[in-house]
């Protein structure tokens, strides 16, 4: 069996990543999965958090928001709504996100859309992670 | 009196040469200004145009994998053959809501024109049913301000009942503004078009439709395929018909004429005319999701379904408006290109023009002299 697999990060704006990985571990909305090739074809929905995977060696990890990948044996397709490199992040911003988020969450304004400010937060703090961890 | 007759001429000559030259001066300036705006635009109108290629696979794939979920997905009623998802739903239209992409900004030649043309025509079309209005780019918000009014403001619902029974839910009922009503206008989103506001449009544009404020989502920009291959159309989102099949409503193509300047311009440009080939990019994406496997559904596909049919609302809202980006990045291109020809038109003849007045003056001049001299 191949010790390599195809993997591919499509987001809307552009291919971000087309590379043979060695492994691979994306979050899916029931929890992790690790991926190795030969992997049973599998379909599946992504929740917010982190991709990482090992091409050549090397650890990348990708901020992923809402998406799905379909898994074959020998290839990983994973369409993903928003991914970012942890270059690409602005810390800045993600935490004032997860502040606001924060407040929204602890404040008892009946206005406040939770699972809206619920998902800021995890998206917040997941970029934070992938942006310290480097 | 010949004297004082002669004088006026001369004096009128002498300005008149001084008046063209400035006037000369002032149309060079001109044609500097329209010929550094095509090659801005015709730089945009390249980045425009790669944008919407990197944009292609990921929407290619969501389609294909939607269509491979159709199929094994329960979507329509086995007993009734109606559509269980929400958004499949078609309904009679009593409100329809309008999506109109123009520009943020002008000398474009009759691009927003021509939209806000067709705007009208559409509206016309619907005589029966109330409509709706998102402009998208500052032109369209200003032409539909002066026509219509605002909706009014509506204290924002807490949860939007996803595909629920909203049908039922008895608040509602805010009174219209109009017949015809904005509802939302977006204005600076098109200098750089992000994924992030399109599928936010469309969260909310699925949300009412799905809660049935609205029974049909439009929308109408201009589709851009490349500099020779453009129309405007009007596209139907919601309810989708079917899937991956881009339901156009209203068409318009280019007059011949305008074809022919906008092939000028992008020669002289050097923009490309003919589309990129996408083939090959088309291929690779239409694999996905229909490898002749038992896949392993770790959520059913129906609820996948569910999920993705969203998000494809989302995807076609972005691709519009990278197309519409593109296409007002040409129409800029093709009118400053005219513009550039047009100063060079008029340099030429006022040059002209001038070069016979300093003549004029100066054999004036030499008749004076002679005449001047025979009389002693």
């Amino acid at each position: 069996m191949a010790d390599t697999f195809q993997l591919e990060i499509v987001t809307p704006e552009k291919l971000m990543v087309k590379e043979a990985a060695e492994e691979a571990q994306i979050p899916g909305m029931n929890g992790y999965l690790g991926i190795l090739p030969g992997h049973a074809p599998l379909i599946t929905e992504l929740a917010v958090g982190v991709i990482s995977y090992r091409a050549s060696g090397e650890t990348h990890n990708l901020a992923v928001a809402w998406g799905f990948a379909e898994v074959l044996p020998d290839k990983v397709t994973i369409l993903a709504e928003a991914a970012e490199r942890p270059q690409e992040i602005d810390v800045a911003r993600a935490e004032k996100s997860k502040e606001r988020a924060e407040q929204r969450l602890k404040s008892n304004d009946p206005q406040v859309d939770y699972d809206r400010a619920e998902d800021a937060l995890q998206r917040a703090e997941t970029r934070l992670k992938v942006a310290t961890e480097k | 009196m010949l004297r004082t007759e002669n004088r006026e001429l001369r004096t009128q000559y002498m300005a008149s040469v001084l008046d063209i030259r400035r006037r000369i001066r002032s149309v060079v300036n001109t044609r500097q200004i329209t010929k550094a705006m095509k090659t801005v635009s015709a730089a945009k109108l390249r980045r425009a145009q790669e944008g919407a290629l990197a944009a292609r696979p990921y929407s290619q794939m969501l389609t294909n994998v939607l269509k491979s979920l159709v199929a094994r997905a329960d979507i329509y009623d086995p007993i009734t053959g109606e559509p269980r998802h929400p958004l499949l739903a078609e309904r009679p239209e009593k409100t329809i809501l309008l999506i109109v992409v123009t520009g943020d900004k002008g000398l474009a030649g009759a691009f927003n024109t021509n939209i806000l043309k067709i705007v009208s025509k559409f509206i016309e079309s619907k005589p029966d049913q109330n409509i709706d209005v998102e402009c998208i780019g500052r032109k369209g918000r200003d032409f539909m301000r002066r026509r219509y009014p605002m909706a009014p403001e509506r204290a924002p619902s807490g949860d939007g009942a996803m595909g629920g029974d909203a049908r039922l839910s008895g608040e509602e009922t805010v009174p219209r503004a109009g017949r015809v009503q904005i509802v939302g206008e977006h204005v600076g989103v098109l200098g750089k078009v992000e994924h992030g506001f399109a599928s936010q449009l469309a969260a909310q544009v699925v949300e009412r439709f799905s809660r049935c404020e609205i029974d049909g989502v439009y929308i109408l920009y201009n589709e851009f395929k490349s500099v020779m291959a453009q129309r405007l159309i009007v596209e139907q989102l919601l309810p989708i018909k079917e899937i991956g099949v881009v339901d156009v409503r209203m068409a318009e193509e280019a007059e011949e004429e305008e074809r022919k300047r906008r092939v000028e311009a992008a020669k002289s440009a050097g923009v490309g005319l003919r589309p990129p080939d996408t083939s090959a990019l088309d291929a690779a994406a239409a694999k996905i999701a229909v490898s002749p496997v038992d896949y392993i559904y770790e959520q059913p596909a129906e609820q996948l379904f569910r999920e993705i049919l969203p998000k494809y609302i989302g995807i076609q809202i972005f691709h519009a408006l990278l197309e519409s980006v593109a296409a007002e990045h040409a129409a800029r291109m093709t009118a400053m290109d005219s513009a550039t020809n047009n100063a060079s038109d008029m340099i030429d003849s006022l040059t002209l023009v001038m070069n016979r007045a300093r003549q004029a003056k100066i054999t004036k001049e030499i008749i004076e002299i002679v005449s001047g001299a025979a009389a002693l």
